[in-house]
This record gives structure tokens, C-alpha cells and sequence, in this order.
């Protein structure tokens, strides 16, 4: 009996998986706004979803956007549920241990946000008892405990939305981020709280070499399809244009 | 009246069915965790009544195994057993596949949350199940046999009958902890109705109404089954006299 | 409960019975050679250095729960007792809340009502200065009292349902002796009737209490740090993804054993049902 069922278990698993070209593109399935959200409609939305689209078309790979917790996205990865990461993930050598990644596609300054006239500068001694939110498993989460988590309390959110909301309820002190996604919760209503005080000092071997692709490690032939992808994407002005309904500047980076 | 609610509270607005408003979303988000609870309901049930028979009758390896699996299961958070089915079973598959010379396969979303929820659900109902034939009382099986009714038949017309009127109200219990399990999945971002509202209420900061909403689907659901499993009920219960019935 | 206590002796030797007489049997000794294989491959062949490092995050992660899961049983328990109440013997204007009141809880996810909790409640609350002013303000900011609020709620649901068939299958005749007695009416309630409804509940709350357990790492997803977030800290750190998992397994697993272990013993010390 619990073979026959295990057996049509394992034929349904197998049925569903039957088309092995498809490129399945994790995306974090929490709204990351302006790189990716869903809109009202049901669809993802945003500058990242629009550089998926860019990437895959111009190294002609048929992807299917996967948006999976991102809690949870390197074990997906590694457990082949989806074949590559563009979710926002920087470059770090700690997920290098366990994953690969494409070259870079984005790169941004690390911000730290706070209520207005909060006197919260972005240092450790600026932090000092006071209430860090972050997301977890982020490189952000990475640096606050790093360098603040002695002095400050550090407070793990499954999304970033979720800490920006309990910054404007005031539940939270400040929160650090990507400057970008920060500048978008700040430019909103709820965003008229709060004030950037300042990118954190930089620490390479925590904030990483910028966004790049995750892939699973010895995936060499997709890892050279996309770095050809995103160089075409960048060489060619697609990149300029995707970015311009989005950004004032470039996010490439340095 | 829809109309009139929605001019006088702006935030209901939002659940509108058409863009701008999120009701799609949430009606997918619906749809989909009916569909994996359904899946998953049907696989516990297959799990249920194969783990209840060799429970009952299997050997003494047999039983013991079971007693591990449906232990185990209902000792751990659900939201754990789902973490682990889902990311190390769909791996421990897919290094097989590649060390028998397979390709790797992709396992859709929809597919790993019905094997995980199913193999949850399994544990539960093998004891409902379990505890539905054993309620039946002997004499009528004994009337059964002494008639020269053959075992198969027995089984068919006896037991599965009277079974079924003892087995429906835990059943039912476990058809909605399906549907409410389905809400778990939301953690390892399946787009069920949880993740749906989720993402609406922080796309539009109107926690309160999507989390109202959602509450509202998941209570007419409950509401809805617990009808329908009532009537169920009263049907598996025809003939039989109404309060002494069993227990 | 104090009149019954008298009968309580009896029930020791049960447990005595309940041991099973051949318990190893040639199969069962494969299977634990095999399970012990297991267990050892698993020490050898996982990664496991990460352990002492976290080792008092996780003490820390464990007492959490237990904490969590001890004060909303009690919380839950008590309100269940009116709950249940209400709607076994109550007027309409208190049956009819009760029974929405266990209707909602019991009809949607426990982790909706938590970010309806959190997200929605919590929400609105700063927007009015006065609580933000008040002296709860600091109470509210943090997360763990919408977890108990929304842990102590689901229980009460639950065994608020229970309660109401207990209060109900409590014998008439009890409370007629009572009545006839000449016994008010509030002390039959605190002498007879929830004594004898309470240990008509008992079988149950042990069961109660081990799906509470497993409702606790919800918390995590609200930024409560239980032994659930501790492992899923673990993972971000360090990207190893199966070890902790196996862990949290097991600490779930021996606490669940502890549980039902103590209430075994707890209900062999209760008297058994009179009728």
C-alpha cells in the first residue's frame, strides 16, 4: 500500500518537473519595492523583474520568475526548485561558501533610516540602546549584529516592509538598508516619518562586491550565460533604459 | 449595498475585485490553498486508511514503523515538518535522481505542499481512521460472518458503513485543519491566501481590512465545510438510532 | 475538588500495568540498531561546529518557548472555563459571544490572527498619541504580548469548546443533589459542577497542550526570538540548512514527550470519572 501511494507521489512529482529547459528565476516573494513587488493585479513589478526580463532575453533563456520566501531562497536554490537568485542578493564570501554567483549587476550604498529630529547618527555609539530593525538573512542583518548588536538591540523581520512599518509605529528605533529601497519608503506617505542619517561605514567582507546572480555551485554553463547576458544587457543601453523610469542615476556602482 | 460600503469606508476600496483593488489576488490566493488543502486532504486520506489497515492487521515491524511516523509527525511543529520536507526531501530526490544518472527535477510549489501537508495530515487521520473501525462493535461483523457474508463483502457493507458515521466528525476536524495548515505554507512563500494578503497589506499598508478579509474567507470556508460535512454526516448516520449511536 | 481527594491512592499501580512486559522483541532491536546507526550518522556526517557557538542563544531560545507555552496554556485554560460556561448554561447575550468568540478563533489560521494581532492592531495603536504617551506604550512596542494575546486566545478557543461539552456532560443528577441540599448556586458551581466539568476535560488538555507547543514558533514570524527563530538564525549565519531543522525536531520531540508524560501522570493522581 505505501508503496503503490509513494510510487504516485513520486509520478506526480516527476510529471510536473517534465520540462528541463525552463530557467526558473527565484525572486524573494516578499514586496522589495522598487525591485520587485507584486502589483494589484497579481503580476511582479519593478526595476529587478524588468532586468530579469532584460537578462534572459538577451542570453535567449526561457525563465519562469519563482518568487520564493526569501528565508528560505539558498536552500531553494540548492535543492533545485528554482536555478538561479536575482533577488536583490549581494555578493558576500560567507554565501559564496555554499552558493556561486554571476558578476555584479547593481550596487548600492547601505543607509540607515530614523525618525525625524531622532538624533540617530549611523554609528555604534549613534545606536547606542536603541532598536535596529532588519530583514533577515540579509547582508544588513549581517552588519548590524556585527557592529551594532553589541550596543544596540537588532530586531529580525521576515520583510523590509514590515520593519518600515514598525518604524513609522514607532516600535522600532531605526532601520538599515539598501539606500534605494529605503529612498522609496521614503519618498511614500508612511516614509514622511522619517529621515535618511547616513550610508554606515563600509565593510566589504559583510556588504559584499554588489548584487550578482545566485547560482548553484558547478552550474558553470548557465553562470557564463548570464554574465554574457548582463554584459550585453549593459553594453547594448538596455540597462540605461530599464533604469530610467526607476532611478535619477546609475545603480551600477563602483 | 457593495457600492455604498465601499464610499463609506475608502480602505475597503482596496478589495475591489479590478485593479487598483487586491480582491483577485486574494481570490487566487483562495484558489490555491483549496486546491493544495484538497490535494493534501486526498493524500492523508490514501495515507490514512493504508497506515490504519497496517496498524490493525500488519505484522509487528509494520506497526511499529507507523507508530514512528505518526509519533514523530504529531510531535513536531507543522511549520518545522514543512521546512524540512520541502527543502530536504525535494534535495534528497534530486541527489538520487542525479547520482542514478538523472536530470534534476523541479518539483512545482503546488506539488512539494500537497506531498508536505498530505504526509501531515496522513499521521492524523491514521489514527481517526484507526479509531473508526475499532469502534465498530463486533456483534455486527459476528452477525455478518454467521450469515456466511464473504470477508471482502463484509468489509464493504458492514464495516466501511458504520465506520464511515464513526470516522466523519474527526474527518471533518481534519478538513479544516487542512485548510487552516495551508496558511503554514505562506512561510516557504507559496502564493496561498495567507502570502497573498500578506503582500497586499504591506503594498498598501491597510494591514487591518486584508487581514480582515482574509479572517472573513478562512471563517466562511470553515463555515461552509462544517455544513456540508454536517449534512455528510447525517446522511453516513441514516438508519441508525439517533443518540445512543456508538459511543 | 478537595471532597474527592479521599479515592486519590488507586491510581500508582497503573502505570506499573501499562509497561509493556515484552518490549524487546527481535524486531524492535533491529530497528533500534538501525535507528542508532542513524543517530550516529547523523553526528558524524553533519555539520555540527556551529553548535557550541549558539549554544546559549539556543538555552535562551528554548526557555523562551517553554515560557510562552506554560503562561498562554494557563491564561487560555482560565478563560476557557467561562467560555465553555456561557455557552453550556449561560443567558444568550453571553452563549452568543462565546460561541462566535470559539467559532472565529477555531475557523481561521492561527497565523493570520497573529499578523491581524501585530500588524493590524499594532498598527493603528501609535497613531493615537495617548497610548503612545501612556505608560503601556513601552509594553506595546515590543511583540511578545500580542504573542501571548493571540496564543492565550487560540487556546481559550479551542478548550473553550471543550469546556462547553464538559459542562454539559457533567451528570444532572450531581447538581439536583446539590440544589436539593440547599447549596447556593455559586457554590455548587466552585464545589460540584466545574470540578466534576474540569476533570471530565482533563483527558484532553494534555493533547491541548501539545498542539499549543506547536503553535509557539509562529511567534517567530512577529520578531519573537523562540528556539524556532534561534535555529532560522542559525541558518542565515552560517547557510547551514538541515542541521538545525534536525535539532529544532528534536527539542519539539523531547518536550512533547515531556508533556505528555507529565500529564500522564498528573490524570493517574486525579481521581478517575466517578460515574
Amino acid at each position: 500500500m505505501k508503496k503503490i501511494i509513494l510510487t504516485a507521489i513520486a509520478a506526480a512529482l516527476l510529471g510536473t518537473g517534465a520540462m528541463a529547459e525552463q530557467v526558473k528565476v527565484g525572486i524573494a516573494s516578499e514586496p522589495y519595492p522598487p525591485f520587485a513587488s507584486p502589483d494589484a493585479a497579481g503580476n511582479w513589478v519593478g526595476w529587478e523583474v524588468d532586468m530579469i526580463k532584460a537578462v534572459c532575453a538577451a542570453g535567449e533563456m526561457d525563465c519562469v520568475i519563482t518568487p520564493v520566501a526569501w528565508d528560505g531562497i539558498i536552500p531553494s536554490l540548492t535543492s533545485g526548485q528554482i536555478d538561479a537568485i536575482m533577488a536583490s542578493m549581494s555578493i558576500t564570501d560567507d554565501r559564496m561558501k555554499s552558493i556561486d554567483f554571476s558578476d555584479k549587476y547593481y550596487n548600492t550604498p547601505t543607509v540607515i533610516v530614523a525618525a525625524k529630529g531622532s538624533g540617530i547618527t549611523p554609528t555604534a555609539e549613534g545606536l547606542k540602546g536603541k532598536v535596529i530593525g532588519v530583514q533577515v538573512s540579509t547582508i544588513h542583518q549581517d552588519y548590524a549584529q556585527t557592529h551594532f548588536g553589541g550596543d544596540a538591540e537588532i530586531k529580525l523581520y521576515q520583510t523590509q516592509d514590515e520593519a518600515n512599518q514598525d518604524l513609522v509605529s514607532g516600535r522600532i528605533d531605526a532601520t538599515e538598508a539598501d539606500s534605494i529601497a529605503l529612498d522609496a519608503f521614503l519618498k511614500s506617505d508612511a516614509g514622511a516619518c522619517c529621515e535618511d542619517v547616513g550610508a554606515v561605514a563600509d565593510d566589504p567582507a559583510i556588504l559584499g562586491l554588489g548584487v550578482g546572480v545566485g547560482l548553484r555551485k558547478g552550474d558553470d554553463a548557465l553562470k557564463a550565460k548570464f554574465n554574457a547576458a548582463i554584459a550585453k544587457v549593459i553594453a547594448d543601453g538596455t540597462y540605461e533604459k530599464i533604469s530610467k523610469p526607476y532611478f535619477a542615476s546609475s545603480i551600477y556602482g563602483g | 449595498m457593495l457600492e455604498a460600503l465601499l464610499n463609506a469606508f475608502p480602505n475597503l476600496a482596496l478589495l475591489a475585485w479590478d485593479p487598483p483593488g487586491w480582491g483577485a489576488n486574494l481570490g487566487r490566493g483562495l484558489a490555491n490553498s483549496l486546491q493544495i488543502a484538497l490535494g493534501a486532504y486526498a493524500l492523508g486520506l490514501a495515507i490514512g486508511t493504508g497506515g490504519a489497515f497496517g496498524k490493525l492487521y500488519g505484522g509487528p515491524m509494520t506497526r511499529d514503523l507507523l507508530a514512528i511516523y505518526t509519533t514523530v509527525v504529531r510531535a513536531v511543529p507543522e511549520l518545522v515538518l514543512i521546512l524540512i520536507l520541502y527543502f530536504a526531501v525535494t534535495d534528497l530526490v534530486n541527489q538520487g535522481l542525479v547520482s542514478f544518472g538523472y536530470d534534476r527535477i523541479q518539483i512545482s510549489g503546488v506539488a512539494a505542499g500537497i506531498a508536505v501537508l498530505g504526509v501531515v495530515q496522513g499521521a492524523y487521520s491514521v489514527e481517526v481512521i484507526r479509531g473508526a473501525i475499532l469502534a465498530v462493535p463486533s456483534g455486527q461483523l459476528e452477525a455478518a460472518r454467521a450469515m456466511g457474508m464473504p470477508p471482502g463483502k463484509a468489509a464493504w457493507r458492514i464495516t466501511l458503513p458504520l465506520m464511515l458515521s464513526n470516522a466523519i466528525p474527526g474527518l471533518a476536524n481534519l478538513w479544516l485543519i487542512a485548510t487552516k495548515d495551508t496558511a503554514l505554507l505562506a512561510i516557504v512563500g507559496f502564493a496561498e491566501l495567507t502570502l497573498q494578503t500578506r503582500q497586499a497589506a504591506s503594498s498598501t499598508k491597510a494591514f487591518l481590512t486584508f487581514f480582515l478579509a482574509a479572517g472573513l474567507l478562512y471563517l466562511m470556508v470553515t463555515l461552509v465545510s462544517t455544513a456540508i460535512f454536517g449534512r455528510i454526516e447525517k446522511w453516513a448516520r441514516r438508519g441508525q438510532r439517533s443518540g445512543g449511536a456508538g459511543q | 475538588m478537595g471532597a474527592a481527594r479521599p479515592t486519590q491512592r488507586g491510581g500508582r499501580s497503573m502505570i506499573e500495568l501499562e509497561t509493556p512486559t515484552r518490549f524487546w522483541q527481535t524486531h524492535r532491536i533491529v530497528m533500534a540498531a538501525i535507528a542508532a546507526v542513524v543517530v550516529l550518522a547523523c553526528i558524524l556526517l553533519l555539520r555540527w561546529d556551529w553548535l557550541p557557538k549558539y549554544l546559549p542563544l539556543i538555552g535562551e531560545g528554548i526557555w523562551r518557548t517553554l515560557w510562552l507555552l506554560v503562561i498562554t496554556s494557563f491564561l487560555g485554560f482560565f478563560m476557557a472555563i467561562p467560555l465553555g460556561l456561557a455557552q453550556a448554561a449561560g443567558p444568550w447575550y453571553l452563549a452568543m459571544p462565546a460561541k462566535v468568540f470559539c467559532t472565529v478563533i477555531r475557523g481561521t489560521p492561527l497565523l493570520l490572527q497573529l499578523w491581524l494581532l501585530y500588524f493590524g492592531l499594532g498598527s493603528l495603536f501609535p497613531q493615537f498619541p495617548a497610548i503612545r504617551q501612556s505608560e503601556l506604550w513601552p509594553y506595546l512596542r515590543q511583540a511578545w504580548p500580542y504573542a501571548i494575546v493571540a496564543l492565550t486566545f487560540s487556546f481559550a478557543g479551542y478548550e473553550g469548546e471543550v469546556m462547553r461539552g464538559a459542562f454539559k456532560g457533567v451528570p444532572g443528577g450531581q447538581l439536583e443533589a446539590a440544589r436539593a441540599m440547599g447549596m447556593p448556586r455559586f457554590t455548587i458551581l466552585r464545589r460540584i459542577w466545574l470540578p466534576l466539568a474540569i476533570q471530565r476535560a482533563l483527558p484532553t488538555l494534555g493533547g491541548e497542550t501539545v498542539l499549543q507547543l506547536k503553535a509557539t514558533p509562529l511567534v517567530a514570524t512577529i520578531t519573537v526570538v523562540d528556539i524556532y527563530a534561534v535555529a532560522s538564525r542559525v541558518r542565515q549565519d552560517t547557510f547551514i540548512v538541515y542541521e538545525p531543522l534536525l535539532l529544532l525536531a528534536v527539542v519539539y520531540m523531547v518536550i512533547t514527550g515531556v508533556i505528555v508524560l507529565a500529564f500522564r501522570w498528573f490524570e493517574h493522581r486525579v481521581p478517575s470519572r466517578v460515574a
